[in-house]
């Protein structure tokens, strides 16, 4: 049990802790740990994860850290990931704070944001790409992600509203 | 009074709030506010900073940018605990770190008002309610997952998670690609992750690296510049 902790502790200490550019971005190094390194959930119920997360309040890396933790180890479980995600975070914010307030703008940091920026485009399309063989799986599905792709990109409709609606649409053709 | 004090820096601050939002700007643009050393935010109870974070924590569906504009209003307009100022200095170094914007916003602004304590409750305030909910659904979830009914709305959903990333692909690229070195970081960084199937905490760690490496060369560079116009002057 000590041992499952520790685990939970510093895989998503490592999420927190390298996690840039915020929401999907995350997704990879989320993945990478939970479903390829540590094989705590399969592909797709991460997919599901993803998807509970958009509709629930919260960062999707603490709804995740928090359901991991509870399926793998219960509520102490859920406890110990969710500090593991956030302490990066909280130590390197008040670490900042007090730099930026005494040097109000630091090159380094600001050389360092400049190559990740453009990385987090990757870290999404890669996260797209991974997501592919278990969401995309006939015609049907296919037919789902191009209409979010377009109700999204043309005609900017809330992307919560289309998940319910797919999930309205999945529960009365798989049922 | 302290209302006719907010509007004043609100509308002097309209300009720069825009270019922290599309990256690091130039803080001196901003103008600062002097503080006394004796701050009157040591009257803030504790309990109240996680209150107010509580409520914005439970409110905010997708967390990330949604979470922002909700902290202003309510520590900003609502209690008047912050500066707008002060605000749009957080903004600038929350997204400076790794983890959840909404989270960093959360630690800076308790840190501001009461110090370490005052960090603490306000992360825990933000982050609980999602904790919470979570909770709750990752009980009914892992019972309920093996009921066709369940299985059929996830199964309805999982493309439509593909189609959101994708969307997000796009939507990102518009905003963070902004020339000929953003592309080839881009391009270099999907072909480490798709083709090389690299760690992405290593790709992270490179393109850091590379930024650092490439602002130097560029600043020592442009400094060059600046020094042989002047010799030939």
């Amino acid at each position: 049990m000590a041992d499952i902790l520790l685990q939970l502790f510093v895989s998503f200490l490592k999420v927190g802790a390298f996690a840039f550019g915020g929401g999907y971005a995350m997704i990879p190094l989320i993945s990478e740990e939970v479903v390829t390194n540590r094989g705590w959930l399969a592909m797709e119920e991460f997919i599901d994860v993803i998807a509970i997360s958009q509709g629930t309040p919260g960062p999707i890396a603490i709804n995740s850290a928090t359901f991991v933790g509870f399926k793998v180890a219960g509520v102490v479980g859920s406890v110990t990931a969710t500090f593991g995600v956030v302490l990066p975070s909280f130590i390197i914010m008040m670490v900042l704070g007090r730099l930026f307030l005494r040097y109000k703008e630091v090159p380094f940091v600001k050389y360092m944001l400049s190559g990740i920026r453009p990385i987090v485009v990757a870290l999404i399309l890669s996260a797209a790409l991974s997501v592919l063989p278990n969401s995309i799986t006939g015609l049907v599905p296919g037919i789902i992600s191009a209409a979010v792709i377009v109700a999204i990109l043309v005609f900017n409709i809330d992307p919560i509203l289309l998940l319910v609606l797919s999930g309205v649409l999945g529960f009365f053709m798989y049922r | 009074m302290k209302d006719t004090n907010k509007n004043s820096t609100k509308s002097s601050l309209g300009d720069c709030t825009q270019d922290y939002k599309n990256g690091i700007g130039n803080t001196d643009a901003c103008p600062q506010e002097e503080f006394p050393s004796t701050d009157p935010r040591d009257d803030i109870s504790l309990w109240s900073i996680f209150v107010s974070f509580f409520k914005i924590g439970a409110f905010t569906f997708g967390g990330g940018w949604a979470m922002v504009p909700l902290i202003r209003k309510e520590l900003v307009d609502r209690q008047g605990w912050l500066e707008d100022s002060e605000f749009v200095d957080i903004l600038a170094i929350a997204q400076s770190g790794p983890g959840p914007i909404a989270i960093n916003t959360s630690v800076l602004c308790g840190n501001k008002m009461r110090g370490f304590p005052g960090a603490i409750v306000a992360t825990l305030g933000s982050s609980l309610p999602s904790f919470l909910v979570i909770l709750v659904i990752a009980n009914f979830f892992l019972k309920v997952k093996e009921s066709t009914a369940v299985q059929a709305v996830f199964k309805g959903m999982r493309p439509a998670i593909f189609g959101l990333l994708i969307s997000a692909v796009w939507q990102v690229g518009k905003k963070s690609i902004t020339g000929a070195r953003d592309i080839a970081f881009a391009a270099v960084g999907a072909g480490l992750l798709l083709f090389l199937d690299i760690n992405p905490i290593f790709v992270v760690l490179l393109a850091a690296i590379s930024g650092v490496v490439y602002g130097s060369i560029e600043h020592s560079r442009s400094a060059a510049r600046y020094d042989d116009t002047k010799n030939s002057a």
